[in-house]
């Protein structure tokens, strides 16, 4: 199957409020796909049609070929899912917690040692819930949900809130679940994670999809200025490319005099900083919406 | 109705787990059978029936842990999302609420037999006695499956309970002391199973007795299933 996930023109409406405007979006088959937008942007409702848990108003969401909406238990035991509340039972400890799901998802109970190793675990394994930190308690969702080798991986904002630390380790599960070819769906507001985990993201605002792609083809779709700017020991920012711009030296074209000049201060050992000017996620989505992804 | 015995009994051993280690939740299954060892043992009032407390703190053991204990449980389980969790592991509903309800049920049914042990039945009487603890318990259940249900959290849940809760435990007491609350105590399944414990190796089971039992039951399950269409569980 080439498409894990398909949604085809969805519309949510809340009441009056229309909190999706007709999103289409296709993800590949093991690949990571970013869904980046704002606080209330409908990320979450988009999880939520996508899990079975909402019916859309309109439009349809298809998972693993099987439309949303009648999901039945198999399809359920093919995804997992980390939301942005982790459902953990607080008064148990880890391990119990992933005894629960594996006597559900009748996986033996060595994968619940695995699964507390790889989120890095081990040692709380007896430790009840309500002691974890918010970091272990995201590590420790994500373990459950990754506990019977999901085909599908849900990743609500997986790692809002969390230390850097604990950020990277998450960051690290993932990729190692999608080597093992899992599809890895995870919406975020923090472009930096897209930009290093997703290989195709979509921007989500005001419940409509305003761009799609790779997120360094998009960075260069919005490349404006198209400039390389250096700053030399000496103070000066010299800026190539591009007409002068405020506190720029002006250095036109890329023609084999600019290349010549770069080459010269590389040599001299001038350059301090180098720099090419493609904005990045968080400057193409104020390109489009004029507002900030937080 | 599909009902996998497996995710039930997970369900089941996930809240046997959970309610020892909810001193709240336990304190409503231990503390009447422990009144009603204290009572039976260190109290004597002159002119009391025989084994007055076991049979009073019975009918009350019937109306407030089960109703309390399955209302807090259900409601935490929504407010804490771990519902939705087991919902999206292929928990259905009916499998969730026996799961959960059975071990409320064995953890009643263990207190009740402290009663009735304590209550000196023996033979064809205990057997009688748990069985109507054992009917009541699980009317109460079903009430208490209702409000969970009905309730988004846990301060809904026992601002909501609490008054059903004292209606159904204190009207086999308040029926001792007044007639006329006790001809419309009648209707409640506490009050029918006060009436047949205190009845016990007097007097035969009447139908009306079961009558209305077998009613509260069909009005609980009827109160639960509209709540549950109206929570969007399903």
């Amino acid at each position: 199957m080439e498409n894990s996930i398909e949604l085809t023109d969805v519309v949510q409406q809340f009441g009056q409020k229309e909190a999706l405007k007709g999103v289409t979006l296709q993800v590949k088959s093991g690949e990571i796909f970013g869904l980046l937008g704002p606080s209330g942007a409908g990320k979450t409702t988009i999880i939520k049609i996508m899990t079975g848990q909402l019916h859309p108003t309109k439009g349809q969401a298809v998972i693993s070929g099987m439309p949303s909406d009648k999901m039945t238990g198999k399809t359920y035991r093919r995804i997992g899912m980390m939301m942005d509340v982790p459902g953990l039972y607080e008064r148990l400890s880890c391990y119990d917690n992933l005894k629960l799901f594996a006597r559900l998802y009748a996986v033996p109970e060595k994968r619940i040692r695995e699964a507390l190793e790889k989120v890095g675990l081990s040692e709380a394994a007896k430790r009840p819930v309500e002691k974890l930190s918010r970091g272990m308690k995201g590590r420790l969702a994500l373990a459950r949900a990754v506990m019977n080798e999901p085909q599908i991986l849900f990743l609500d904002e997986p790692t809002s809130g969390l230390d850097p630390v604990a950020t990277r380790r998450i960051h690290e599960l993932i990729l190692e679940e999608q080597a093992k070819g899992t599809t890895v769906f995870l919406t975020t507001h923090n472009m930096a994670e897209a930009e290093k985990l997703c290989r195709h993201i979509a921007l989500l605002h005001d419940g409509k999809i305003i761009e799609y792609g790779e997120p360094k083809e998009i960075c260069r779709r919005y490349n404006h200025q198209r400039q390389i700017l250096i700053r030399l020991y000496d103070g000066r920012t010299m800026a190539f490319g591009c007409d002068r711009k405020d506190g720029c030296e002006r250095k036109t074209g890329c023609d084999k005099e600019t290349a010549e000049t770069i080459r010269q201060y590389l040599e001299s050992g001038m350059v301090e900083t180098i720099h090419s000017t493609e904005p990045n996620l968080e400057t193409v989505f104020m390109e489009l919406t004029g507002r900030t992804l937080v | 109705m599909d009902i996998d015995m497996k995710n039930a009994g997970a369900v089941f051993l996930k809240q046997a787990k959970d309610t020892m280690k909810n001193k709240t939740i336990l304190i409503q299954f231990v503390m009447f059978p422990a009144l009603a060892v204290i009572m039976e043992n260190f109290m004597s009032i002159e002119g009391m029936t025989e084994h007055f407390f076991v049979k009073m703190f019975a009918a009350m053991y019937v109306g407030m842990a089960p109703l309390i204990s399955m209302s807090a449980v259900l409601a935490e389980e929504k407010e804490k999302c771990t519902l939705k969790m087991l919902m999206m592991s292929d928990v259905k509903p009916a499998e969730y609420l026996l799961g959960t309800g059975s071990c409320v049920w064995s953890a009643c049914m263990i207190g009740s037999c402290v009663m009735g042990v304590v209550g000196e039945y023996a033979g064809k009487e205990f057997f009688l006695f748990m069985l109507i603890m054992a009917v009541g318990t699980a009317a109460s259940i079903l009430i208490g499956a209702a409000i969970g249900t009905w309730s988004r959290n846990q301060m809904t849940a026992a601002s909501i309970g609490v008054p059903f809760m004292l209606v159904f435990s204190f009207l086999p007491m308040l029926s001792i002391f007044n007639e006329t609350i006790g001809r419309i105590a009648k209707i409640t399944y506490s009050e029918q199973v006060s009436i047949l414990i205190n009845g016990l190796g007097r007097q035969d089971m009447r139908f009306e007795n079961i009558a209305v039992l077998l009613l509260n039951i069909a009005v609980a399950f009827g109160c639960f299933a509209f709540a549950y269409k109206r929570s969007g569980l399903g």
